[in-house]
């Protein structure tokens, strides 16, 4: 398998739990890195904290486990410092939007290139289902015992509020769609968000109900449908998947080169 | 007349010696009374191919240049006391992962919002525990605009040496003070330059595995040497590790490899001392006070000296023992409610004779007010 | 283009946590789990090498490897 050769197989089999989403992820991230024919040495991995940010642990790059919700900042820090660098920010939903909100939001409008990825299984594993901004009104969680009142993000409409120069969304049952849209992502020069439904049946399934990690992606199938599509004006439920912005907009670290130009002839 | 004088505020002699040292990467974010650092870094980076960005919050920043270190850059920023307290966690990420940067507080009034133009040196704790977890830290200050220049190079020298965070906890008044400042030429203030592996591409290198002499070369982001970075407790190859040896053994060398080096960090300026029966010990801009009081008593004929603290953490308790030993009395002047006082407690044998001379209420603390303190200590009235 | 042709299913069960998925998902049924709860290609022949189940294993557990690839 040419994804094997991105692997850190020592640290096998993965901590994640049977049927998590986030194995699915890192599954198709290295196809897409494989496809792109990335080398290992041009890549930076940059995580936070939580489920998610073990997958920085998985992978034969530069590897980066930061701390909670702000691996966005530190991943602008290497990136501003080393432009040829190739970043990828995998994130949970409350490691990107709750703690980390303000950085996710910044980094979009700065339109800095790196891929930050969102794997969202609306909720909180690592510390064992609490609820994330991500949940949703009527979600159980262990700290919404008698349902959640708390509205939800929609991560899509907030990258393109923020500036996101390339905002898509899949899910985990769409393997072949999640794995081009992350290989588009590398490609596109700027902050590009890619949010992945990712399921966590150990939390978030048993606690909603939603049945095995099957179920839960036989969910997505369902409930989500291509951008634009018919059924998403017959069904407004219906999650929309695919690239919902995709534009070139000056990136960060080319601005700042000229920056850098331009005081060095003032001097 | 020499270009190389310069009449400048602290946080501008700070930002030259930065740039003396070899900074390449700035992250920051605007905050009284440290702003003037970030605004001339955001001039003078760019002119030589460096880069500074302003984040969006100090947590950001520190970040922000915890991640430009590990491509090889020579990084910082700075702040005050609000954007300090934000960066803690970040800051024990540094000593953890053992990443050098240097981080600039200069001192305001608090707790919290406090008195944000005024002077104060109460984060002298806050620089030493401010982070959870047990560490060691480096955290060094002061006087006068030709030693925050001075100092400003050290504290590159010391976090590079030994990858390690290190505090700058300058003040309101050397940060806004104007004075004199020389600059010196290239090579006549020692500068030390990143240790970088000379393990070759596809040999097995340790990024976590310390040399005979304790030191850690280090291997660029981007470069032939992929490891993981965490702050989790970790393996020689930077992996997670829960092994109570491993565990045990990290957190050792963290502290001992700044408490070991006590001697080599350690700088300080002593004035009179030999034969000083008072003994004011002070830093940063209370001791321009001090030392005033120092110069205009000694011809008066009393037999009184100043030990002036430029480490403050590691602090130097033996130092301290040694020169208070004959002392009658030892007064303490810095402007909190006896941060640095509670240390030099425990460094002196016989603490009945030691004093503290402050202000805290946001007041520079002058010559007159040291004077007058020291008539009550000695019982003469003010 | 020629049809691909199967050579094998490489499942690595040390790292199979026996989710099912590959099983659920296969469009030819060719997968079952086993006993110890671990993936296994019952009926091989039917495959259809479309790797549906390689690509979502969250294990990174199944390899289905083609005659091709191996020339």
């Amino acid at each position: 398998m040419a994804i094997k050769d991105y692997l850190r197989e020592r640290f096998f089999p993965h901590l994640w739990c049977s049927g998590c989403g986030h194995g699915i992820v890192l599954n198709s991230l290295l196809r897409a890195l494989a496809d792109l024919g990335m080398s290992k040495n041009e890549i930076v991995m940059v995580s936070g904290i939580g489920c998610s940010s073990r997958i920085s642990g998985y992978v034969d790059f530069h590897t980066l486990h930061t701390i909670h919700g702000r691996a966005l900042a530190f991943a602008t820090g290497v990136k501003l410092s080393r432009p040829e660098l190739n970043l990828l920010v995998p994130m949970g939903d409350g490691d990107a939007l709750a703690i980390g909100g303000n950085h996710f939001i910044h980094a979009a409008r700065r339109n800095i290139d790196l891929t930050a990825i969102v794997m969202n299984n609306r909720i909180y594993g690592m510390t064992g289902g609490q609820y994330s901004p991500l949940s949703g009104q009527g979600i159980m969680a262990t700290t919404a015992p008698y349902s959640n009142i708390d509205y939800d993000f929609d991560t899509v409409e907030l990258a393109k509020a923020a500036g996101a120069t390339f905002v898509a969304r899949s899910t985990t049952y769409h393997t072949q769609q999640m794995t081009k849209m992350f290989r588009q992502a590398i490609l596109h020069e700027g902050f590009a968000m890619v949010e992945i439904l990712s399921q966590c049946p150990t939390y978030f399934g048993r606690k909603n109900r939603a049945g095995s990690a099957i179920d839960m992606m036989e969910s997505y199938k369902e409930n989500t449908t291509p951008i634009g599509s018919k059924s998403k004006m017959e069904n407004p439920d219906l999650i929309e998947r695919g690239i919902f912005v995709q534009k070139e907009v000056p990136e960060y670290c080319n601005e700042y080169d000229k920056i850098i130009e331009k005081a060095m002839k003032g001097r | 007349m020499n270009e190389n004088i310069k009449f400048v505020q602290g946080n501008e002699a700070c930002v030259e010696g930065a740039l003396f040292a070899g900074l390449d990467f700035f992250a920051g974010y605007p905050i009284t009374p440290s702003t003037e650092i970030a605004e001339l870094l955001s001039i003078r980076l760019p002119q030589r191919g460096g880069k500074f960005i302003q984040m969006e919050d100090e947590i950001a920043s520190m970040c922000a240049i915890i991640g430009a270190s590990l491509t090889g850059s020579k990084v910082m920023t700075a702040t005050s006391g609000p954007g300090f307290s934000l960066m803690q966690e970040a800051l024990g990420y540094a000593i953890m992962a053992e990443i050098p940067c240097v981080i600039v507080n200069v001192q305001r009034g608090g707790p919290s919002t406090g008195i944000p133009t005024r002077v104060s040196q109460g984060d002298v704790n806050q620089a030493r525990w401010g982070t959870h977890g047990d560490h060691a830290i480096v955290a060094i200050t002061a006087s006068n605009h030709q030693d925050v220049f001075e100092t400003t190079v050290e504290a590159f020298n010391i976090s590079e040496t030994y990858r390690t965070p290190v505090i700058l906890l300058y003040d309101e008044v050397i940060g806004h003070m104007r004075e004199r400042l020389i600059v010196p030429k290239e090579g006549e203030v020692p500068s030390v330059k990143r240790l970088k592996t000379s393990v070759r591409e596809g040999v097995d290198y340790h990024p976590y595995l310390p040399r005979e002499d304790g030191r850690l070369p280090m291997s660029d982001f981007g470069g032939v040497h992929r490891y993981n970075v965490t702050g989790l407790f970790h393996d020689m190859w930077g992996f997670p590790s829960d092994n109570p040896k491993v565990v045990h053994d990290l957190l050792r060398h963290l502290v001992d490899k700044i408490h070991n080096n006590v001697n080599q960090i350690t700088k300080y300026k002593s004035y009179y001392l030999d034969d000083a029966e008072c003994i004011l010990i002070s830093y940063g801009s209370a001791a321009r006070s001090a030392l005033h009081v120092v110069d205009y008593l000694r011809p008066r004929g009393e037999k009184i000296g100043l030990l002036e603290l430029q480490t403050l953490w590691p602090f130097p308790h033996s130092l301290i023992s040694e020169k208070c030993r004959k002392a009658k009395y030892v007064i303490v002047v810095e402007m909190n409610m006896g941060q640095i006082l509670k240390e030099v407690r425990i460094a002196v044998e016989e603490p009945e004779k030691i004093f503290l001379a402050n202000r805290i209420d946001g007041v520079f603390i002058t010559p007159m007010d040291i004077r007058n303190i020291m008539r009550l200590i000695q019982g003469k009235g003010v | 283009m020629a049809k691909p042709k199967l050579k094998e299913h490489i499942i690595n069960s040390e790292w199979c946590k026996g989710c099912g998925i590959c099983v659920h998902f296969c469009p030819k049924n060719v997968l079952e789990m086993d006993d110890e709860d671990s993936a296994l290609a019952a009926r091989p022949t039917d495959c259809i090498c479309c790797k549906l189940c390689e690509i979502r294993c969250p294990d990174l557990a199944i390899e289905v490897i083609l005659e091709k690839e191996t020339e």
